[in-house]
């Protein structure tokens, strides 16, 4: 008989089991055991937030630079209600997070009680799992396994909700250590790579005289192995390779076999090339209907393979000729080792196959789709993400973004050369996103340069983060882009809603410098093109955090983009192009 | 006027409509079925009948049997939809018409009407294996077996008998044979 521990000490317990070393929560009523329980347990640093949802994003922010879990710890109520935006943003983007929440005592449950809310009902749609925890004896078993089932697999969020009453009761603290025992097998895609899978993809790839990789963010989630795999698969085939939002940064951003990123703002010869391929190779993306646009014409002429550790994103949007259910890190090297096992010279024996690809490729790359006309007068979106990255790049730098134009502008002209440096919100697009991701980046790098590309109106939905920048000393840049608009919002309405910018416009904004200093960080201002070089630097020398208001060209709309219901083949290259009438119909397709 | 403009693209063609029987095998904890449910009406699948039962007593493990109707593709989803899910052990999916698959449902039917009419509705159950439960001077409670479209006609047959009150379970479903679904 060992001795008796409460449902709080049981809680670290596991989270050291674990190798947690930062939780990001916000204390309350129903969760004060815990908190009062952290006092014992040095190795894991509390992170405060100042709202649940910067919490959820600051921890999404750590696993994504981390390749860890985000550990978020909240109270009932209000404090698992704030969470659930975060927990949904995970759940698209695969995010491994393990939520923990209080819940008023297992008496009180269903009565109303104060703070009290049905927070598994609520998060049964935005998590893998959830579990209210009801007996303490089952305590540890369900923390290990929420672990596990955040962690494996796809990756996603999971909540385990605890009654305040569980946190006190004391119980015998055993947790196997074999938890081999996969809940139904779930976790682990079966087995091994065939060979026989291998060979029908290579065979492909021989046939092909139009081939092209797109990759998603599933190479992140599988490790920097994964991408490490990618980069040499693409040497040995000599492939061009197209990447989703969330999969930047897997292979180098200025490699000259990159088109760049693909989709509604992805460039020019990403599109063409997903749109006119007869091979089109998906690696750990999801067919998203940002991606694809109008499905009955996506890459009409092309045999697709997709390989995705989660079989129900295969042939959920776009069926596909071979599908490969794995871990993307594995597929990867095993059919490196036997392209180089068995068709040694694939390269050069396939390199006159390709070669005409190639030339139509560098056709599409001549209209240069991320082009702009710049200004000496006003800055320039784009420009100044240029600068940006210019400025940063020798740096191992993280970028972080919000949502909007400056999210799409931070893709289009960041290059990204490592896994893990990028975090962006792209399945649920969550405004408000950028700065407390920047937070939890910063956590886990605290000696790296951690920028968020914002949004003025993105940015103003968690500002109050910036206060636990402060608090922790986390010498975060947030980087505002400001244009005074809801950019997208604006561009949406200047070309589908005939320029009636209905809201879009905030008529008040703060003095981001002021803002700045109310905070106790360093306020910087740029309002003109040949100060911004200065400006940035500055920015990127000072210790503190700052905030950096950049004035763009507020009218500046983001290109190229496919527009109205076109297929990928059809895009608007910048404002010359939008003349060209949309159609009603095609309003409805954007 | 113009059209409603919206973000998405518009819909592509859809494929055929199919009637499947889902059955689902969960542990039965809090919740499960709200899973199950919930993942359902969270993706805008159909669900036309829902019948569950613990059906293993030691594992507790309960048999869950769904009938929807969805595009192949949507059938398609909806099972590794369900797969996806930590309580679920196994999915197996029947079409409707599989000869090699046995569909049944359970109702119970209280009619109240003259003595004539009972005698008549009576008659009609009686081939779907029918047991009078309950009687009264007017009125009676009787079971029947049947297939989900024979339930259907039923309701309609008896409406005008004295049909007062349906209860049905919604169909469960078995293979044929001396194999079970693995």
């Amino acid at each position: 008989m060992g001795k008796l521990i409460s449902g709080a000490e049981i809680v670290f317990k596991v989270l050291e089991h674990h190798k947690v070393e930062h939780i990001f929560g916000y204390p309350g009523g129903a969760v004060l055991p815990i908190y009062d329980e952290l006092k014992n347990h040095k190795t894991i640093k509390h992170i405060l937030a100042r709202h649940e949802q910067g919490a959820g994003h600051a921890a999404e922010g750590y696993a994504r630079s981390s390749g860890k879990p985000g550990v978020l710890l909240v109270t009932s109520g209000p404090g698992a209600t704030n969470a659930v935006t975060a927990l949904t943003d995970a759940y698209m983007d695969s995010v491994p997070l393990v939520c923990i929440s209080g819940q008023v005592p297992t008496h009180l449950i269903g009565t109303d009680a104060f703070q009290e809310c049905d927070t598994t009902g609520i998060t049964r749609p935005c998590t893998k799992h959830n579990w209210l925890v009801k007996d303490v004896n089952d305590l540890a078993k369900i923390m290990d396994l929420a672990f596990e089932v955040a962690t494996t697999g796809r990756p996603g969020p999971v909540l385990v909700d605890i009654p305040k009453d569980i946190q006190f009761k004391k119980t015998n603290f055993v947790l196997k250590n074999s938890n081999k025992k996969k809940p139904n097998g779930k976790s682990k895609p079966n087995g091994k790579i065939s060979s026989s899978d291998l060979d029908k993809v290579i065979n492909l790839m021989k046939k092909s005289s139009k081939p092209i990789f797109y990759t998603g963010g599933g190479v992140i989630n599988s490790g920097p192995e994964a991408s490490k795999s990618l980069r040499e698969l693409v040497s040995l085939t000599g492939f061009p390779i197209t990447s989703t939002l969330q999969g930047l940064g897997a292979y180098p951003g200025d490699d000259p076999l990159f088109l760049g990123m693909l989709g509604m703002h992805g460039t020019y010869e990403a599109n063409n090339s997903m749109y006119s391929c007869d091979l089109m190779i998906n690696i750990g993306a999801r067919f998203d209907d940002r991606i694809t646009g109008k499905v009955d014409e996506f890459s009409p002429n092309s045999k697709k393979i997709h390989v995705d550790i989660d079989p129900s994103s295969i042939g959920k949007n776009i069926k596909v000729d071979l599908a490969i259910v794995s871990d993307v890190g594995s597929f990867l090297q095993a059919l490196n080792k036997r392209i180089k096992e068995k068709h040694k010279d694939f390269l050069n024996s396939n390199k006159q196959n390709i070669a005409k690809w190639w030339k139509d490729i560098d056709k599409w790359r001549q209209k240069k789709s991320l082009s702009f006309k710049n200004s000496k007068d006003v800055i320039k979106p784009q420009y100044a993400v240029q600068r940006l990255y210019e400025l940063s790049k020798n740096k191992d730098t993280f970028i972080t973004t919000e949502v909007g134009q400056h999210q799409m502008w931070a893709a289009q002209h960041y290059k990204f050369n490592k896994p893990n440096r990028w975090m962006t919100s792209g399945g649920l697009g969550t405004m408000g996103y950028g700065l407390p991701a920047a937070v939890g980046v910063q956590i886990a790098h605290p000696d790296k340069l951690v920028v968020d590309i914002a949004g003025e109106a993105s940015v103003l939905m968690t500002m109050q983060e910036m206060s636990t920048a402060v608090q922790y000393k986390l010498p975060i840049k947030i980087f505002i882009l400001n244009n005074q608009y809801m950019g997208m919002v604006r561009q949406w309405q200047e070309l589908l809603h005939e320029k009636n910018y209905s809201e879009s416009y905030t008529a008040a904004l703060p003095d981001f410098i002021k803002l700045a200093e109310a905070y106790g960080c360093v306020g910087i201002q740029a309002t003109k093109p040949d100060e911004l070089d200065e400006k940035i630097n500055e920015m990127i020398n000072t210790k503190e955090p700052v905030i950096f208001d950049c004035r763009v060209d507020p009218a500046e709309n983001c290109y190229p983009m496919i527009p109205s219901g076109k297929p990928h083949n059809q895009m608007l290259l910048g404002p010359e192009d939008e003349k060209e009438e949309v159609t009603d119909e095609g309003k409805t397709l954007v | 006027m113009p059209k409603s403009k919206s973000a998405y693209s518009e819909p592509g063609k859809l494929g055929k409509t199919e009637h499947h029987i889902i059955v689902v095998w969960v542990d039965n904890e809090a919740g499960v079925l709200a899973r199950v449910v919930g993942l359902f009406s969270g993706r805008g699948y159909n669900i036309e009948s829902l019948a569950v039962a613990e059906v293993d007593k030691k594992k507790h493990i309960s048999r869950i049997t769904i009938v929807t109707s969805g595009t192949p593709s949507v059938i398609e989803q909806i099972k590794l939809q369900l797969k996806k899910l930590i309580p679920v052990h196994k999915v197996a999916d029947f079409k409707r018409n599989d000869p090699n698959i046995l569909f049944k449902e359970l109702a119970l039917f209280k009619v109240v009407s003259s003595k004539k009419n009972r005698e008549k509705a009576q008659k009609v159950c009686k081939k779907y294996n029918s047991f009078v439960l309950d009687k009264s001077k007017n009125s009676f409670v009787i079971q029947v077996t049947a297939l989900r479209r024979e339930i259907d006609k039923l309701i309609e047959t008896l409406g005008p008998l004295g049909l007062v009150s349906t209860s049905r379970t919604g169909a469960v479903a078995m293979t044929r044979g001396a194999e079970i679904f693995k």
